[in-house]
């Protein structure tokens, strides 16, 4: 059975659609990719599944449950985990205090303080600092420690290699890998198509809150990849 | 799975419409309405005159703080800052010689250029801080005004000059004079409202920054409905005083204007030009029955505001607006379609 | 050198007035609200005791034992019933929900209790009246002494709360970025009405002092309101909570020495000194968000 099941999803932005008609099923101990230009409603989907979005028509399942209704907090409790957008650390925190606020109340599972500072050995010096002063690969990792140490059993990611350097995302993913490695379960949103395509078991396209592609990662071309993000006459059907 | 071409956009022609058969009726009705009115000291008794001026105090009070807090954003709760001002001022040219009705036109226009350095200091705020901001500097003028032994200080005083009218022309004067500032007042922000102003408040209502960022002149806008508000609440100020002959700091600086204009406009609808006049309407007639029934009759109405704060913030006639689509003022666009009409919407 | 000694009671009258802002200042920097109903509120806090005291002859010190529970309920109700509901409709509806629950409980506490001017400072005994004298022209209340101590113990704790507890960090996350606090499994819901609760309660401590000191009647409540937000915009709420009673202080001085020139002008000089902050650049800069350990 998927462990994430989201069914004829409709999300709005008051009155404009962001995302239609979606629907999905991503297994346990998979890693699914989604990818598409800016306002193809990745981010929204995110939030949908995080809870912080509510749908407008359509459902959700978590573990066999429907979680539709149910707020973002518990979602948490439950194991979901979102690294947002941009971060969003909370900046007048020392980096050990945003770790903290999200591990309590403590879920069962091997990520504690320690252990993902052991994870990400770049924090190690950054303990007591205040999240605000932190360079953005930083942030990056403490983000990402801190969606971690709620031991989730689904970790959404978005665009987590946004706005840093070459260099920051390459340490960003190859702290991810290690996590990847242990079997968890992961829908990442990543603009950079090879990067999502080197990661990911499944890739899926959106276009205007619509899938217009989906595939195992290895079986899909570039070039079949770049139509779909831009949504040219050249994406046709493909074996998934 | 295969990828869906999109559909192109299907393009519909639309006009822009602003006056319906509905809206044009109704405003020449209310234009009629007005004239009407004119007549009503002679036809009516004395008491019913008097009784009219504060209606129509009512109305001006609620029109105005709906100009400032429905259109502009901005909650005063400080507007007796200028009823007390308005009524103050008229005393001092009295006092100075100026003919009473004369000096409560005087009084008006006073308390709009007072508005003027004030605006500077409190349209630099939203929200919480302009709304104490306001109170403190209506507190301030009170404690200021009660120090001056000449304008009667702590006991108050009274309009005396007027003695010299005969107490039936005094009623009809004054509320001549009240008609003409309610119908002035209102027509006033009417005209606000059409004009190209009216559309920048109205994006000022829904996204401040944004509507900045496409040039809208924000404080601009907000500081001609602060000065407007300003005087109308004066010249409120000053009506009250003629009415009721007697005034002092604590009354006519009181934060009770403030609680009546607040249900006046909750009652009757934030941000629609028709709800404040209604509200200022059940207000009237619930002072006329329960005013004297003390103080549940004002738990009662801190409850009712705040029931529809929380449930109905949009008033009566907001949501009368809403579920029928009815406009009876024109101060909104129509989009119409080849077939349906679709409303633009215009939200509070 | 009677300056010396205005000044010395302006900062007691300060810790009075940092008291009373305390509640507010937690309201308006976790939330953006600011609870019109605030002085209202530290009134009922006073009338309470008095209840209490109607049944046990003892100290207000010991009879506002039994009240703060009933209060910290108190606050907890009145978020959720009341301010969240508020809260989703905008920044308009909060003021006029507030405003309309200051008359409310104003005129409630008339019904239930009579427009008779009572005060608490009897049953307080000594203290109320008791002082030290220190030189010929400086001497300390007790009561005066008793405020800005009790006062900074307030403080103190609330900032300990809001820098080591569990529960105080998840106020300062949910005050930075509530969305993502909800993101991170904190219960923002839980979090404002435990911070609306202990907003209450540490109001009705100050409506205890508010009754020692002097009198009070139903509708006292919005003076307090006034000298409570403008010792939070005078302190200008930007780092941590101490901005606050700092504010309170400079209330109480500009007071005091305002009453020095002239007896009838203490508030008006508070008024003053609150405007020309407004007017200074700093004034308008009240940063909530960074209410920091």
């Amino acid at each position: 059975m998927s462990l994430l099941e989201l069914e004829q999803l409709n999300l709005r932005h008051g009155l404009l659609e962001a995302v239609r008609d979606f629907t999905l099923s991503v297994g346990e101990g998979e890693t699914v990719a989604l990818v598409g230009a800016n306002g193809a409603g990745k981010t929204t989907l995110l939030r949908a599944i995080a809870g912080a979005h509510r749908p407008s028509g359509g459902r959700i399942r978590f573990d066999g449950a429907d979680v539709t209704r149910v707020p973002a907090f518990r979602r948490v409790q439950m194991g979901i985990a979102l690294v947002p957008e941009g971060r969003r650390l909370f900046g007048a925190l020392t980096v050990e205090e945003n770790l903290l606020v999200a591990a309590q109340p403590r879920r069962p599972g091997r990520w504690t303080v320690d252990s993902v500072i052991e994870a990400f050995p770049m924090l190690a010096r950054l303990r007591n600092q205040r999240a605000a002063t932190l360079s953005g690969g930083e942030q990056q990792a403490a983000a990402i420690g801190r969606a971690l140490i709620t031991n989730p059993r689904l970790l959404l990611l978005d665009e987590v290699s946004l706005g840093l350097a070459p260099l920051a995302v390459e340490d960003v993913y190859r702290s991810l890998a290690s996590v990847l490695a242990e079997g968890a379960t992961v829908v990442l949103v990543e603009q950079d198509l090879t990067r999502a395509a080197a990661v990911a078991d499944r890739v899926v396209c959106m276009l205007e809150g619509r899938i217009v592609l989906e595939g195992a990662a290895g079986e899909l071309s570039r070039e079949q990849m770049t139509q779909a993000y831009f949504g040219l006459k050249g994406a046709r059907e493909v074996e998934a | 799975m295969s990828a869906t071409p999109l559909a192109p956009p299907v393009r519909q022609p639309a006009r822009i419409q602003r006056w319906t058969r509905l809206s044009g009726g109704f405003t020449g009705g209310f234009g009629l309405l007005v004239v009407a009115m004119v007549f009503v000291p002679v036809a009516l008794a004395a008491n019913s005159v008097q009784n009219m001026t504060t209606l129509l105090t009512y109305v001006l009070m609620a029109v105005m703080w709906n100009a400032l807090a429905g259109y502009g954003g901005l909650v005063s709760i400080g507007q007796q800052a200028y009823i007390g001002l308005g009524a103050y001022a008229t005393v001092w040219l009295a006092q100075h010689s100026v003919n009473p009705y004369l000096g409560m036109l005087l009084a008006t226009a006073f308390c709009g250029v007072v508005a003027i350095p004030l605006s500077f200091l409190m349209l630099r705020f939203r929200g919480a801080q302009f709304a104490i901001g306001t109170w403190v500097v209506a507190e301030a003028l009170a404690i200021w005004v009660s120090l001056d032994n000449a304008l009667g200080a702590g006991t108050g005083t009274s309009l005396s000059q007027l003695d010299s009218y005969s107490p039936s022309s005094r009623e009809h004067y004054t509320y001549w004079l009240t008609l003409g500032f309610t119908a002035f007042f209102t027509g006033a922000l009417f005209l606000l409202l059409r004009s190209r102003l009216g559309s920048s408040l109205q994006a000022i209502r829904d996204d401040e920054d944004a509507a900045a960022s496409v040039g809208v002149r924000v404080v601009a806008g907000k500081r001609i409905l602060f000065l407007l508000a300003a005087a109308g609440a004066g010249a409120a100020g000053a009506m009250t005083l003629a009415n009721t002959l007697f005034i002092e700091p604590t009354a006519i600086f009181s934060v009770n204007y403030t609680a009546f204009m607040i249900f006046m406009v909750l009652v009757g609808g934030l941000g629609t030009f028709e709800g404040p006049i209604i509200g200022a309407i059940v207000l009237y007639v619930m002072q006329n029955q329960f005013g004297n029934d003390g103080v549940w009759y004002l738990v009662a109405l801190g409850g009712v505001a705040m029931a529809f704060a929380l449930f109905l913030p949009r008033g009566v006639w907001g949501t009368l607006e809403e579920r029928t689509g009815l406009r009876f003022m024109p101060v909104g666009y129509r989009v119409r379609r080849a077939e349906a009409p679709v409303e633009a919407e215009e939200a509070p | 050198m009677t300056w010396v000694n205005d000044v010395i009671q302006g900062i007691m009258l300060g810790g009075f007035y940092g008291m009373l802002a305390c509640g507010l200042a937690l309201m308006f920097g976790l939330m953006r609200i600011i609870n019109l109903a605030h002085g209202d509120i530290a009134v009922l806090g006073a009338y309470l005791i008095y209840v209490v005291l109607e049944h046990w002859n003892t100290s207000p010190f010991l009879a506002i034992l039994p009240v703060l529970p009933v209060m910290l309920l108190i606050g907890y109700l009145l978020q959720r019933l009341l301010l969240e509901r508020s809260l989703r409709s905008g920044l308009l509806v909060p003021l006029l929900t507030t405003f309309g629950l200051s008359i409310v409980i104003q005129n409630l506490l008339q019904q239930g209790f009579s427009p008779d001017v009572r005060s608490l400072g009897a049953n307080a005994g000594s203290v109320a009246t008791a002082s030290w004298q220190i030189t010929s022209q400086l001497s300390i209340s007790a009561i005066g002494a008793l405020t800005l101590g009790v006062a900074i113990v307030i403080f103190g704790g609330l900032q300990l709360f809001l820098s080591r507890t569990r529960a105080g960090r998840q106020m300062r996350a949910t005050a930075q970025d509530p969305d993502t606090a909800e993101l991170v499994g904190i219960n923002s819901r839980a979090v404002y009405a435990r911070a609306t609760a202990i907003a209450v309660a540490i109001a009705a401590i100050g409506g205890m002092f508010l009754a020692i000191r002097s009198d009070f009647y139903p509708y006292s409540g919005p003076t307090y309101l006034i000298f409570a937000f403008e010792a939070v915009v005078i302190g200008g709420l930007g780092g941590s909570l101490w901005a606050t009673l700092a504010g309170g202080i400079v209330l109480g001085i500009a007071q005091t020495i305002g009453g020095q020139i002239n007896p009838e002008y203490p508030v008006l000089a508070g008024h003053i000194v609150f405007l020309l902050v407004l007017l200074s650049p700093r004034g308008g800069l009240i940063n909530l968000r960074r209410v920091t350990a």
